[in-house]
């Protein structure tokens, strides 16, 4: 039996933490601070496991309870309370793991920064949105952590405040998110609208209800119901899980210090989109058609953003175009409702993309905060463990059989071709292709970074540098060897139950007729077999290419790239300019709106309201306040007079009415 | 021998009136040094009052002295609420008076006098009870207005107060008679059963008229509500701040008791006549609020405009409504402690920081001050999460409740005008310069109360349920 208190126990102590390191950061001190915090964190971990103990080995039932109602209204309730099964469980371990893994790594890398402790409160603010929102068991809560979680991102993106790019690319996430809620609290409330219920649990009994109703957006075109509101929910998911179109504000988030993209923008709160997607099943499972989008935008996400990845030569950027890619196969996958695949590859996935981003920051830290990979190379000799831990990550990012990125990137494409809603084709074309484009981008990095002449050694102005790399202090080579283990083995260890067993149980809702998993299962006959069957496959010889490419590339003929992006000069420069979504976004949305804005302004704003309304009635009321203060005039015999005057007028018009 | 007359329904009243004269008695015999036995002996008077009120508490409603007096679960709220303000008002109070050679054993047994009145008003049976309740705590605030005897502005206010408040007096008085002719008793719970059957409402409504009066300038509602400002600045700030607190509590509990109880039947009449009062009031408060450039005076006028709501939930003439219109009170009241212990937290010698200019640049001096202040401006102006928000969203949904619309829509307006004046006080305290560099003088323990009583705003606003369950507890 899992009790209340241990569940809020694993919520309150980061929130407790990061208010102690907060307000009270001064009088801590640095040291104070980051003790509270990863003491808060690690109970949360320590827990968390207890919990996820609990339910697998000792059968404990799931917890679907309210905490704390904090109104009704109209019969709707709006409740705290947690909603804890296997996939919840599974969550909350992966978050605190990485999540403690980050704050120790921090240690090391914002050991400098003068915002230490506002730094620790954060991270530790964001742990508990993101529980609060994995652990919710009604709509209020998840919007609750959703909003919560975007904030934190908002705030640690621009966490180097002074800096005007920081600036920018902070309030991008925010107005770029801003979409994605939008459509996400309309999908909430149509759920309201048709349930009248926020609960997850009353919802779910009633999906039918909902799916037989349709409703009308477009007068005289009748619309599904239950496609609307997945759909709408799932533009919510495309925001946050920075999935094609919305998915913009996710390389500019880089702009934040490392360690938050590794925990915020690569492992957690860009997969709470998937997450919320996988809650949802039994919703989503109704509607072919919010399925069949879903499948495309993730397709399309996958193989594109890949794209970029290829080009791009700043290090933290390559792996962020990595997360959107590998965001996109986890989307795929939730699209040919193999949402265990999804959940499974969000796993693996955070460990070792976790691993990659606190590589690439430890090179960071290595290069006197330099991100340029033009300007890196040979690293190996001077940091070997961040080169073995990043080459792991690397691996398992490629899908190396054997490695957890392998089984849950395999299965997902294994169940793309499995599926047979409309958009499947393309899907499994993208991810396949994809598998190319990942190895090349990946090994590039790894290539770039590690191998090759010494590139650091001359900078601009062609004289020598000074500073050598120097591998980082044990409180950053620690995470990254704690994270280098599950990217490794973990896959391995879980497939079987995780992925083609029984362990989500009910949390997770399939139809029979879209059950791809299952016909991968057909199949499945252990993770040895599984890897070694994989050498006889196209993903694996694709895997090779990829890799083998960019050896050529990039050890074996430095200059060959440079030729053949000249050759290609248009496809080139489109990759290079992010397929031109950012100038599109700018000139129409930002420049449209501003223009939009500014019309409104001068007629509206300043003519109208501010004019006529504002102005006009603070005057008004200005005028009529001077008039009546002139009535208080301090004379006893006028108040008097006034409290006649009205007793006179109340008995006239009562009495003689 | 106390189960006799039911003495024991009242023994917190019984306790209190000995233990004032052994103040009185004890206070004689003070040399000036010695005055803080008498702060002493008053909150330990208080701490006496609760444990008796807790200790005979009632579940139903029980009558004593022959129905003149009765003891409910409303009553029983209503009195441990007073004993916490009073008491609070009187932590407040210390430093200013001790700092002006005011610390004198008048304020305090006064202001005990003075919750007296209000206990007797809460438990009140007759409509003589009602009266005798009224100018027991009417003849105290008087005298407390005038108390420092240097002054001459709150010697003026405090000869207005009593002048107008005679007339007030009167007119409930009045009301009151008529009444008794028409139905034959004074009794609250018989006139409403004679009220019942009684043909030709004219005689009726003319005695309403009268009593609505009354119980509007006890309110200070407009048009009865001139004194207020001129009081409210007259008077010594320790002494406006008592006034703008507990009272309060006994002009919504005279309005329950007289209206909701006594003339329930005539809900149609006086409901129509509160509406103009409430508008009114609203209006006036929040109008002429905005041209203030005293905060004291501006908090009177805030305080008009609060009166214009409360009225709105009694007004409704429910169960919920009455309900609302408490929970608005509770929060009014500790809203209003708070912005006057703003205002005595700040002054000092020579420095009364009653100008809403003394307050710019706080944030600069002490950010948590500047804090609390900013709490309590938002919640009293009704901004979410605080309280006032809550306290406005009841007595609005109340007033929706029975078709009247039109009225919730004015109310939200008027508190949008509202807005300002509170907002501008924050704009002071954070984007303005300080006039000086002197640091708050005040004491440990108004700190600490005063903290506790901002974030009080901000934490009952958060889990509104605690406040709101007493309420509902209160009036089932």
């Amino acid at each position: 039996m899992i009790r209340q208190s241990v569940l809020l126990t694993i919520v309150l102590a980061p929130l407790i933490a990061a208010i102690l390191a907060g307000v009270f950061g001064r009088f801590i001190g640095r040291r104070g601070a980051h003790t509270v915090t990863i003491a808060g964190v690690a109970i949360s971990f320590v827990l968390s496991a207890w919990v996820l103990k609990l339910l697998l080995v000792d059968g404990a039932p799931p917890v679907n309870e309210a905490v704390y109602t904090w109104l009704v209204s109209d019969n709707i309730r709006m409740e705290v309370g947690f909603l804890v099964d296997r996939l919840t469980a599974l969550m909350m371990v992966v978050v605190t793991f990485v999540s403690l893994c980050v704050h120790v790594y921090t240690i090391g890398y914002m050991h400098d920064d003068p915002g230490y402790q506002r730094f620790f409160s954060y991270i530790s603010l964001f742990t508990f949105s993101m529980l609060m929102l994995v652990m919710a068991n009604n709509f209020m809560q998840l919007f609750f952590g959703w909003e919560a979680v975007g904030l934190v991102s908002y705030l640690l993106i621009g966490f180097w405040y002074t800096r005007p790019s920081a600036i920018f690319a902070n309030l991008k996430a925010f107005l770029v998110n801003r979409v994605g809620d939008f459509g996400f609290l309309l999908g909430i409330a149509g759920v309201v609208y048709f349930t009248g219920s926020l609960d997850y649990q009353t919802v779910f009994e009633q999906r039918e209800l909902i799916a037989a109703n349709t409703m009308q957006i477009i007068p005289g075109i009748e619309w599904q119901a239950i496609t609307v509101i997945c759909i709408l929910l799932f533009i919510g998911a495309m925001g946050k899980s920075a999935q094609v179109p919305l998915h913009v504000w996710l390389p500019d988030s880089m702009e934040g210090p490392t360690p938050i993209s590794a925990l915020i923008h690569a492992a957690t709160m860009v997969t709470a989109g998937i997450f919320m997607v996988a809650r949802m099943s039994p919703l989503f499972e109704l509607s072919e058609v919010a399925l069949s989008t879903v499948l495309v935008v993730g397709a399309t996400t996958a193989f594109f953003m890949g794209l970029l990845g290829m080009v791009n030569n700043d290090i933290k950027r390559v792996v962020a175009y990595s997360t959107l890619s590998q965001l996109g196969y986890m989307t795929v996958a939730l699209g040919v409702s193999a949402y265990s695949a999804a959940i499974f590859h969000l796993m693996t996935h955070a460990f070792f993309k976790a691993l990659l981003f606190l590589a690439a920051g430890s090179v960071i830290i290595g290069m006197h905060h330099e991100q340029d990979m033009r300007k890196m190379g040979g690293l190996k000799k001077y940091m070997p463990i961040t080169y073995w831990t990043a080459l792991i990550g690397a691996l398992a990012l490629v899908a190396f059989p054997g490695t957890s990125g392998f089984f849950s990137k395999d299965a997902i494409i294994a169940a793309t071709a499995a599926a047979s809603i409309p958009g499947a084709t393309y899907a499994y074309w993208c991810v396949l292709l994809g598998v190319f484009v990942t190895a090349f981008y990946t090994f590039r990095l790894i290539f770039m970074t590690f191998e090759g002449p010494e590139r650091f050694r001359t900078d601009a102005h062609g004289h020598h540098d000074s500073h050598t790399p120097h591998e980082s202090p044990w409180v950053v080579t620690v995470p990254l060897i704690v994270l280098a283990v599950p990217s490794l083995v973990i896959g391995w260890l879980t497939v079987q139950p995780v992925l083609f067993g029984d362990y989500f149980g009910t949390a997770i809702f399939v139809e029979a007729a879209h059950d791809t998993v299952a016909r991968v299962a057909e199949t499945f006959h252990g993770p040895g077999a599984f890897s070694l069957h994989a050498l006889l496959t196209v993903p694996f010889w694709l895997m090779v290419a990829g890799v083998a490419t960019a050896w050529v590339f990039y050890v074996k003929k430095p200059e060959l790239p440079s030729q053949i992006a000249a050759r290609l000069g248009p496809l080139y420069k489109l990759l290079e300019n992010k397929f031109y979504f950012d100038e599109l976004y700018q000139a129409v949305f930002a420049r449209g709106s501003r223009r939009l804005g500014s019309v409104l302004w001068r007629a509206g704003d300043v003519a109208l309201i501010d004019g006529a309304i504002v102005n006009g009635s603070a005057h008004v009321v200005g005028w009529f306040s001077g008039v009546l203060r002139r009535l208080q005039s301090g004379y006893l015999y006028h108040y008097a007079f006034a409290m006649i005057i009205g007793l006179s007028a109340l008995l006239a018009w009562y009495v003689l009415r | 021998m106390f189960d006799n007359f039911g003495m024991q329904a009242a023994a917190a009243e019984i306790f209190l009136i000995a233990t004032i004269c052994v103040v009185l008695l004890v206070d004689v015999f003070l040399s000036d040094s010695k005055r803080w036995i008498t702060y002493a002996l008053s909150l330990l008077t208080l701490a006496g009052c609760a444990w008796m009120t807790l200790s005979y508490g009632v579940n139903e409603r029980v009558s004593a002295f022959s129905g003149m007096y009765v003891a409910d679960p409303m009553g029983d709220v209503l009195k441990l609420f007073s004993y916490a303000t009073v008491a609070v008002s009187f932590i407040y109070a210390r430093d200013y008076l001790q700092r002006r050679a005011l610390f004198k054993g008048e304020y305090f047994v006064l202001g005990l006098v003075a919750l007296l009145g209000i206990m007797v008003m809460i438990s009140a049976g007759n409509l003589l009870t009602v009266y005798l309740g009224v100018e027991l705590l009417s003849l105290s605030l008087y005298a407390m207005v005038a108390f420092d005897r240097e002054s001459t502005v709150a010697a003026e206010s405090a000869m207005k107060y009593f002048v107008l408040g005679a007339i007030a007096s009167g007119m409930l008085l009045y009301g009151f008679s008529i009444m008794y002719g028409i139905a034959g008793t004074l009794q609250l719970d018989e006139l409403a059963v004679e009220l019942r059957s009684v043909e030709s409402p004219i005689g009726l409504v003319f005695a309403l008229v009268f009593i609505i009066a009354g119980v509007a300038f006890k309110f200070g509602a407009v048009p009865f509500h001139m004194w207020v400002p001129d009081v409210y600045h007259g008077a010594p700030t320790p002494v406006t701040l008592f006034i703008g607190a507990a009272p309060k509590i006994s002009s919504f509990v005279l309005a329950v008791r007289v209206l909701a109880e006594g003339l329930d039947s005539l809900v149609a009449n006086w409901q129509d006549m509160l509406i103009v009062i409430s508008v009114l009031s609203m209006a006036i408060g929040n109008i002429v609020a905005i041209a203030q450039t005293n905060l004291k005076r501006m908090l009177a006028y805030s305080t008009v405009s609060h009166v214009g709501f409360i009225l709105l939930g009694i007004l409704a003439g429910t169960n919920d409504g009455y309900r609302a219109a408490m929970y608005y009170t509770f929060a009014y009241v500790i809203m209003s402690v708070g912005s006057f212990g703003m205002i005595l937290l700040l002054a000092r010698e020579g420095f009364e920081a009653d100008r809403i200019d003394d307050f710019r640049g706080l944030n600069r001096k002490s950010p948590w001050f500047a804090a609390v202040m900013l709490m309590l401006m938002f919640s009293t102006a009704g901004v979410p999460p605080f309280i006032g928000f809550w306290a406005k969203v009841e007595v609005i949904a109340a007033v929706l409740d029975v078709g009247l619309a039109w009225l919730a829509a004015l109310a939200v307006l008027f508190s949008v005008i509202g807005a300002f004046y509170y907002l501008r006080v924050v704009k002071v305290m954070y984007f303005d310069e300080p006039t000086d560099t002197v640091d708050i003088q005040a004491g440990g323990t108004l700190r600490a109360v005063l903290s506790l009583n901002g974030l009080a705003v901000l934490v009952l606003g958060i889990v509104p349920s605690v406040l709101i369950d007493l309420c509902v507890r209160a009036l089932p």
